[in-house]
């Protein structure tokens, strides 16, 4: 058996069912790496003793021969999901201190199925990022090195720490949410697997909002069936959130046949955008060949409105995120700062509790939804919403899911477009369009660019068939043979 | 369409965010940067085209009217920056 933090998931669960290892080995093990993995920055809130006592219910679930699929699997929590009586802040100074009286579903799912919480993980300030930069706790670094250099890269955004304890082997695997791609450019960024599922798999009750009809939890891990187990725990319909659709929820895992004859893969001609690094294309190929070697037939399809689905989104998001923060008043919660009346007590908490960042996303969303602005932005991006989702909606009449790069470049420098908020958005460029259109996404580590850092490609898939999505997911996991290791590796 | 320093301090009054005299000039530009980005949408033809209201297509769901929580001040307060007597406190309102 290998370390216990060098075990993918699957390996893990295995060893606890064969009792090779006890679940508060497990634990410590992982603890130990949480420690030595400081410097990354990528736990915002340590939680060794609640760690501990839930690795121990674990032992005894497993002695009396009641493990639930995921018993006694130490995960590492986005900042975002709110958990009962341990700080939960969405990476913002205004939520500082604040400690949830209740669970969000998603992590309640989570520990009704064994697994044991080690901590709270760095993200961008409410999830808007992709870079992790804009966390009231400072950045994340991520645990790859250019070949050859020691300047601190960015593990991308906005479930940075997720990323970033995942790569660096103090996490089995981790929970994220992903607004924009969220999950997947991390994913990609670190060197990890990240899938956002479905609009609507996963509830969003309990967890922070930004942009209320974009915004969904997902897995992300080491390996593909990593995500599909950790899925299967985090999905299902919850009367608490109205946009939560009562489907049933698969066996992921059931889903890696590792046979992807016939499947039509769908190759959008518009994500071949001008600019893009000759390695991301050429990678992007690959990823075509392998899965055309592997018995699937590649298509080429049209997604016409791809080209306006970041300014959509650069609309639609920060509209919701306005009227979503403007909870944060001081009043409930979280920071307070003093005024004279009600209304500079409001101004002053908030101009002192939000980053420059959503202040500005606050302040795009107030204007796009104010008088005579409203009909110009916020209905023109809805409208467009519904092209780009119609996009999808044609393409899969004639294939089965869709191959594009995950982000358009390998992770970049700490403090590298932080003063143009436009070339940070370019960030999500691929990962945008299938948001809008609510579809599940998934980025798998592929290769290596030129100066050996990770590079992801995603799939993306039909509403609602993310089963199709891991299937395809874990051949191109298999071709790619991904093995390569961050510089950093906590416990090393 | 684009804004100057007043509609950077209208909105930010209508958001109840204190921007400092500074951080309005630098968001003049900002904000600007970004509209004229998304202007690009007023290319395509949206005539008829529905706004999207939900992207799963699904009926709304109903639940029973009934109470399903509640009568517990407590937990609701607990992360107040001021409350008393099982209220919270803010500055004065009504003279």
């Amino acid at each position: 058996m290998s370390a216990p933090t060098r075990m993918t998931l699957a390996q893990a669960r295995d060893a606890l069912a064969a009792k090779k290892i006890s679940a508060r080995e497990l634990t410590e093990a992982h603890l130990t790496a949480v420690e030595a993995a400081r410097p990354l920055n990528a736990y915002t809130v340590e939680t060794p003793e609640k760690a501990l006592a839930m690795a121990d219910a674990s032992d005894a679930r497993l002695a009396k021969g009641e493990a639930g699929p995921l018993e006694g699997i130490p995960l590492a929590i986005k900042d975002l999901f709110c958990t009962e009586g341990v700080e939960s802040t969405a990476g913002s100074h205004i939520l500082k201190d604040f400690k949830p009286a209740y669970e969000s579903t998603v992590t309640a799912n989570l520990w009704r199925d064994g697994a044991v919480m080690l901590g709270k993980v760095n993200m961008d300030e409410f999830a808007m990022g992709s870079s992790n930069m804009t966390s009231t706790y400072g950045g994340v670094v991520n645990p790859w090195r250019r070949n050859g250099s020691d300047e601190k890269l960015v593990p991308g955004g906005s479930s940075g720490g997720s990323a970033a304890a995942v790569a660096a082997r103090c996490a089995l695997g981790a929970t994220g949410t992903d607004t924009g791609g969220s999950i997947r450019q991390p994913a990609s960024f670190s060197g990890v697997v990240g899938l956002k599922p479905t609009y609507g798999r996963c509830s969003r009750w309990g967890i922070i909002a930004f942009a209320s009809s974009l915004d969904q939890a997902g897995p992300m891990a080491r390996s593909v069936r990593d995500c599909a187990i950790l899925l299967r725990s985090m999905a299902g319909f919850d009367a608490k959130d109205s946009t939560s659709v009562d489907v049933a929820v698969p066996d992921f895992e059931q889903a890696l046949t590792g046979d992807v004859r016939g499947l039509k893969v769908g190759i959008p001609k518009e994500y071949r955008v001008d600019g893009m690094p000759a390695e991301i294309d050429s990678l992007w190929q690959q990823g075509i060949d392998w899965l055309k070697a592997a018995g699937a037939e590649p298509v080429e399809i049209s997604l016409p409105h791809t080209k306006y689905a970041l300014p959509t989104y650069y609309i639609v998001a920060p509209a919701e995120a306005s009227s979503n923060l403007a909870r944060y008043d001081g009043v409930r919660y979280g920071l307070r700062v003093e005024g004279e009346t009600l209304d500079e007590m409001y101004e002053a908490t908030r101009g002192a509790g939000f980053g420059d960042e959503v202040k500005r996303r606050i302040l795009i969303g107030t204007y796009v939804l104010s008088a005579g602005y409203y009909d110009a932005y916020y209905n023109k991006a809805r409208q467009v919403r519904t092209l780009i989702a119609r996009d999808f909606k044609a393409a899969y009449e004639t294939v089965d899911v869709i191959l594009t790069p995950t982000a358009p470049s390998a992770a970049f420098a700490m403090g590298a477009n932080m003063d143009d908020p436009v070339a940070m958005y370019l960030n999500d460029v691929f990962t945008v369009p299938a948001s809008l259109a609510g579809l599940p996404g998934i980025s798998v580590p592929a290769g290596l660019s030129m100066d050996g850092l990770p590079l992801g490609l995603q799939l993306i898939g039909r509403a609602f068939d993310e089963e199709t999505l891991v299937r395809t997911a874990g051949v191109l996991e298999e071709a790619a043979a991904f093995t390569a290791e961050p510089a950093f590796i906590a416990g090393d | 369409m684009s804004v100057n320093l007043d509609t950077v301090r209208h909105i930010a009054k209508l958001a109840r965010v204190r921007v400092e005299p500074a951080q309005a000039e630098a968001l003049v530009g900002e904000l600007n940067n970004i509209l004229g980005w998304v202007e690009q949408l007023g290319e395509l033809d949206t005539k008829d085209v529905p706004p999207m209201t939900s992207v799963v297509e699904r009926g709304q769901p109903l639940r029973e009217d009934r109470v399903t929580d509640g009568g517990d001040p407590e937990p609701v307060l607990r992360n107040a920056p001021d409350s008393a007597h099982g209220f919270f406190v803010v500055p004065k309102v009504v003279e």
